[in-house]
């Protein structure tokens, strides 16, 4: 009998056991962006912009020169790092709370710039390292610390939809959406992602991928309970997709 | 090099490029606009970047983001836009990240007024941010230091990996003096060779980075840049005018220093025994010299644009060894000569 290799880990990728919670994508788009920066021989140029959230530690797990940004500021850390550094290749990785509550200025202002970067947007729903209290992603009708009846839209407005609001500014060269849930999903993620980072490895100006996630520990739901729910509640709402291209369009 | 007659402002703002700053980042704020327009046109040509921010916020998190990288680069701005750059600021004294700050003290609280004013010497010289770090003070008193010392700003900002804060104040920013400039330092693009940011080729990947969770981590960390504010204090530098015979030491820093000597040079020739210390360092602070001064039985009198925050290391200085008055000039009023002669005076007398 001989074996067949039929997975290696990403080298980017430190062996080392994960804290993430069960289930958590957070993990499972790490893995990605290492694939990704790998396959397209990006790694040994990367200079990574961490923020603040579950996914602070993001060093400990894709070993690459490495800056924190404080909570939401990534997209401007990163506009100091590119203008320094125009031959490096830029990326933040943030979550909802991060990107879409208290850094909302630093996103818009550094998409509209045109900023050449690349952003790593994971909405999960909630602020999953504070204990899962309401993000401006948080759904209708959904419980959290913080709105322990559901969310109201009377009250606290409704889910941001930031895939969709960075395609309308005029300084983004690619926006969309995508999902892990699945192994389809997976796998167009890989391919929109890996679209992501060529605009920028091409000149091409700013990129953003928002990726639907899972946090199992704060929906306080099991890990595939949680994947359902991101199918039969988050999809809908947050539609999957490609918002903007503009390298597409002018193929 | 020939004599250029120039504003405050601008004198930091060509102090930078002299110096290498290769990156600015600002938003627009009275009294202190010349920088970024100055900046907007001499970045570009000096092939570096110009960068106006969406806020204080950003720019102070971008002037983060090119430390990160090792460029010599700064951000600029005026009271309320300094209480906005503070949380930057305290990443880059715990991810130990260069950069160089100016703020244009005006009047305040809140808004204030677009006036001189030294309201802001607990925010700069304190830490200003969350957390106990230090950032290095520099205090110019005439247009020529203003230059001067942002080369310093630079240099000190570099050698200790901390973030260098020049206060300044409208009347510092807003004059126009005579001044020499130095030659253009041909400073290494990137400096930091053995932390800067690049992609981690060929070795292994760097963090910058202010948390520190692990058990003792964060004590151990704090330790370090405690022994690092340690070794800067021989960064200490004042000016000292006609103190060995006076019998009444003033301390006074920036616009109202100069302003103070004035008012000493004309006592003077009426025999009334005032000296002055001038920091120009507010952090670290030159209590040394005040110390030695009380010790030889002199009284002091600190006076201030404020109404008493700098006289709290004055007397932290002297240990009680000496008699110590304090004279405030209240922010929202312009300061001269003649408003301090009395107030010496009384000092003298006392
Ligand atoms: C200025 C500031 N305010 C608040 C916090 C506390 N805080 C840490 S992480 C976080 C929210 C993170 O949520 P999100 O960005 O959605 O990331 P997730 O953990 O869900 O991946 C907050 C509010 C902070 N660190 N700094
Ligand atoms: S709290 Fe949520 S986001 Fe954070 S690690 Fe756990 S599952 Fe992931
Ligand atoms: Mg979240």
């Amino acid at each position: 009998m001989h074996e067949i290799l039929a997975y290696k880990s990403p080298s980017l990728l430190a062996d080392i056991p994960s804290h993430y919670c069960p289930g958590c994508h957070h993990g499972t788009i790490h893995k990605l962006v290492a694939q990704c920066l790998q396959e397209l021989e990006l790694g040994d140029d990367t200079i990574c912009v961490g923020s603040i959230g579950c996914s602070v530690f993001i060093y400990n797990y894709i070993l690459l020169d490495t800056v924190e940004a404080p909570h939401g500021r990534a997209p401007a850390v990163a506009t100091g790092v590119k203008r320094s550094r125009p031959d490096k290749f830029v990326f933040t990785y943030q979550g909802d709370g991060d990107l879409a509550s208290i850094g909302l200025a630093e996103i818009m202002h550094a998409a509209n710039r045109g900023e050449k970067i690349s952003v790593v947007f994971v909405n999960n729903t909630v602020y999953g390292m504070t204990g899962g209290q309401m993000a401006p992603t948080t759904m209708i009708g959904q419980k959290t610390t913080t709105c322990p009846g559901g969310r109201c839209s009377d009250r606290e407005g409704l889910p941001m939809k930031m895939a969709e609001i960075m395609a309308g500014l005029g300084g983004v060269s690619y926006s969309a959406r995508v999902a892990v849930n699945n192994i389809k999903n997976f796998k167009k993620a890989k391919k929109t992602l890996k679209q992501v980072f060529e605009i920028q490895k091409s000149g091409k100006g700013f990129g953003f991928i928002e990726f639907l996630a899972s946090c199992p520990t704060n929906w306080k739901m099991t890990s595939t309970d949680a994947n359902d729910r991101l199918k039969k509640e988050m999809i809908p709402f947050f539609p999957l997709g490609v918002f903007k291209d503009l390298q597409g369009e002018s193929k | 090099m020939a004599r250029i007659f120039i504003k405050g402002n601008v004198a930091i703002a060509r102090g930078a490029l002299d110096a290498g700053c290769k990156c600015y980042f600002g938003y627009p704020i009275t009294p202190q606009n010349d920088i970024p327009e100055f900046m907007s046109r001499a970045m570009p040509e000096a092939g570096g970047e110009f960068v106006q921010a969406e806020s204080e916020v950003a720019a102070a998190n971008m002037l983060l983001g090119a430390a990160a990288c090792g460029i010599r680069a700064m951000t600029s701005s005026s009271s309320p836009g300094m209480s906005l750059k503070q949380e930057a600021i305290s990443y880059m004294a715990g991810s130990e990240l260069p950069g160089v700050i100016v703020n244009m003290n005006r009047g305040g609280p809140g808004l204030g007024d677009i006036g001189p004013s030294q309201g802001d010497y607990f925010q700069a010289v304190k830490g200003g941010g969350h957390g106990d770090y230090r950032t290095l003070v520099l205090a110019p008193g005439t247009v020529q230091e203003a230059y001067d010392l942002t080369f310093l700003a630079f240099e000190l900002a570099f050698a200790y990996r901390n973030p260098v804060l020049i206060l300044g104040d409208a009347i510092i920013g807003q004059m126009q003096e005579p001044i020499t400039p130095s030659k253009p330092l041909a400073v290494d693009p990137f400096e930091g060779g053995s932390w800067r940011l690049e992609g981690a080729r060929q070795r292994e990947a760097r963090i910058l980075k202010s948390l520190h969770l692990t058990d003792g981590a964060l004590a151990g960390h704090n330790l370090k840049l405690q022994e690092k504010y340690k070794r800067a204090e021989k960064e200490v530098r004042f000016e000292e005018f006609m103190t060995d015979d006076a019998s009444l030491i003033i301390v006074a820093y920036g616009s109202i220093g100069r302003i103070v000597k004035s008012t000493i040079r004309k006592l003077r020739k009426e025999g009334y025994k005032a000296g002055l210390i001038r920091p120009v360092t507010l952090y670290p602070f030159p209590s040394q010299i005040l110390k030695s001064l009380a010790e030889q039985g002199k009284k002091f009198l600190t006076i201030e644009h404020n109404m008493g925050q700098m006289v709290e290391d004055v007397r932290l200085s002297i240990c009680g060894l000496a008699h110590s008055a304090f004279h405030g000039q209240l922010p929202g009023n312009l300061p001269t000569p003649n408003d301090f002669e009395q107030p010496i005076i009384n000092a003298l007398r006392s």
